[in-house]
């Protein structure tokens, strides 16, 4: 392919090493070189994550984590604009600023769909094994060109404006990737087979709503635990829908299917193992509470819990 | 056997004491890994191997130079001001209306429509707060926190419930993969079709909720019909 999805790491990798840079400098930063050097780090495994060997990628995810532990990661000074002056500049732009931030998701859309498949020569031109990641890249480069081009700006401004958000997020920026590593190790350890084994242990095997309620409550928990309800479904769909409902009550496996992969989602809505859906959120909008968004989601993902167990029971019986 | 849910405890242990996430995580993925009697070389290069194939992950980092720019420049002023002059608006039915769109959108396999660094962060949440500030004045912290928590939650929740009911979705063919191995027919289509009544049940439940939320910032800041003696009196 020509564009492949490494070439979005890449670039990935050098907004951060521009950030760590501006961090390296920042007097502001009582901590500036250990913050510096979180950044930095990072930027070396988006960069080169393909060509250096796994286990020293490893060790240098085990420094990021020990400089937080430690403390060493502190935010910076931005020189932040003024309430009037920001206002003048709004004034400046007016609706054409949506312009930028439209092409985002449009020219993902359209390049997603539109250029999938579509070659030049005998070579793909998006990565086929991440289409939409390569689109939403490429879609940034084309919006980020036409944002510098509207605000008259330079590239260090928006890398410097880059750095403003990165360390606002800080820490979180790394926490979806390491919670997908977790779940790697928590699988090669056989934490699912474990989890299912003591559900279906609790089941009472004759009473088609318990095993229903056990399976839905079943999915939830376990994506709570995993943050991910594609590795609950396998899981609780051998261990309990399959010898129980499919093959037992001769429930329809494409109902079972689709109310259990919701019952997952209502656990991913409660969950800080989820984090690019409900911690990084959280750190983008200035929350307090790290867990406000869960807070707010709670209510809703219980109710359409109930539901989905009434719904599937009622499907089943 | 039941040691590798020494793991699990730990994340739970960490997250209820508020530990740093991070460490959490990776103390916990330490813990397990030794538990199960992994060699710690092995281990350390398990956690690099997956942190690398994870990079997907941290794909905002990229929108992050364009959002960066634009914030600079205003563009969550604009997006405040825009909404401002729409009378009607409140952050309730702007959410409802984001929503809508994000789940309708997600069904049509157009998911990268929405998104949290994307689309909240510059665009929703602060319309749903410019809708509040239009309507009330000046709003406390307090409640400019809740509105932003409510936008994430509405791009979560329309994602979710909305992408299931598109048929080439990952979650699908997850689960006819599945079966299939397993020697049990399915659809995708109808699984995609057996997916509307949550997705229809999960918007008017919360849809509702976000009507409730509308009321709780009437009674709390006072609403404009009812004139300012009451809301004075409520306030107390």
């Amino acid at each position: 392919m020509i564009i492949s999805t490494e070439w979005i790491y890449i670039a990935m990798g050098i907004v951060c090493l521009f950030c760590s840079f501006y961090t390296f400098f920042d007097k502001t930063n009582k901590r500036r070189i250990l913050s510096g050097l979180f950044y930095f780090i990072y930027a070396i495994t988006l960069l080169f994550g393909k060509i250096i060997p796994p286990f020293y990628i490893g060790l240098m995810v085990l420094a990021m984590v020990v400089i937080v532990a430690f403390g060493g990661l502190q935010k910076g000074g931005y020189g932040e604009t003024a309430p009037d002056e920001l206002e003048a500049r709004r004034k400046r732009l007016g609706n054409w600023l949506f312009l930028p931030a439209l092409l985002i998701p449009i020219l993902t859309v359209l390049g997603s769909k539109l250029l999938v498949n579509v070659k030049i020569g005998s070579r793909l031109l998006l990565d086929p094994s991440n289409p939409t990641l390569v689109a939403l890249g490429v879609a940034c480069i084309i919006a980020i060109l036409t944002a510098m081009l509207l605000t008259k700006s330079r590239p260090q401004t928006a890398f410097k404006e880059s750095r403003r958000l990165l360390e606002a997020i800080g820490w979180a920026v790394v926490l979806p990737q390491l919670l997908a590593t977790l779940g790697t190790i928590f699988t090669k350890a056989g934490v699912g087979t474990v989890v299912s084994k003591l559900i279906t242990k609790v089941i009472p095997e004759n009473s088609v709503f318990w095993i229903v309620f056990v399976f839905c409550v079943g999915m939830a928990l376990f994506t709570m635990i995993m943050g991910n309800a594609f590795a609950a479904f396998p899981v609780m769909a051998a261990g309990i829908a399959i010898p129980f409902l499919i093959k037992r009550f001769g429930a329809n496996a494409d109902q079972i299917a689709a109310i259990s992969m919701f019952a997952g989602y209502c656990g991913t809505l409660m969950t800080p193992m989820a984090a690019n859906f409900n911690i990084v959120p959280a750190v983008l909008l200035d929350l307090k509470d790290k867990n406000h968004v869960i807070r707010v989601q709670l209510p809703t993902a219980l109710m359409t819990l109930a539901f989905n167990i009434i719904l599937m029971y009622l499907l089943v019986r | 056997m039941g040691l590798a849910l020494i793991g699990v405890a730990l994340i739970i242990i960490g997250f209820a004491l508020r530990f740093n996430p991070l460490v959490v995580v990776t103390v916990s993925g330490l813990a397990t890994g030794l538990i199960v009697g992994l060699p710690l070389k092995e281990l350390i290069t398990q956690f690099g191997e997956a942190f690398t194939t994870n990079r997907y992950m941290s794909i905002l980092i990229v929108t992050l130079p364009v959002i960066g720019l634009l914030e600079r420049s205003g563009l969550q002023n604009q997006s405040k001001h825009l909404v401002s002059k729409i009378k009607a608006a409140s952050a309730g039915k702007i959410l409802t209306f984001y929503l809508l769109i994000r789940e309708i959108a997600a069904a049509l396999g157009l998911n990268s429509l929405g998104g949290h660094p994307q689309t909240v962060r510059p665009l929703i949440a602060p319309m749903a707060e410019g809708a509040a500030e239009a309507k009330y004045g000046e709003v406390p912290e307090k409640d400019r926190e809740e509105i932003r928590a409510q936008a994430a939650a509405a791009d979560n929740i329309g994602l979710f419930f909305g992408e299931d009911i598109f048929v080439a979705v990952g979650a699908i063919l997850l689960m006819k993969g599945f079966f299939d191995q397993n020697g049990i027919k399915a659809d995708p289509i109808f699984m995609a079709l057996w997916g509307l009544p949550t997705a229809i049940f999960v918007f008017i439940v919360h849809s509702i909720r976000l009507r409730l939320f509308d009321r709780k910032l009437d009674r709390k800041l006072g609403n404009p019909g009812r004139g300012k003696m009451d809301s004075e009196v409520v306030r107390k």
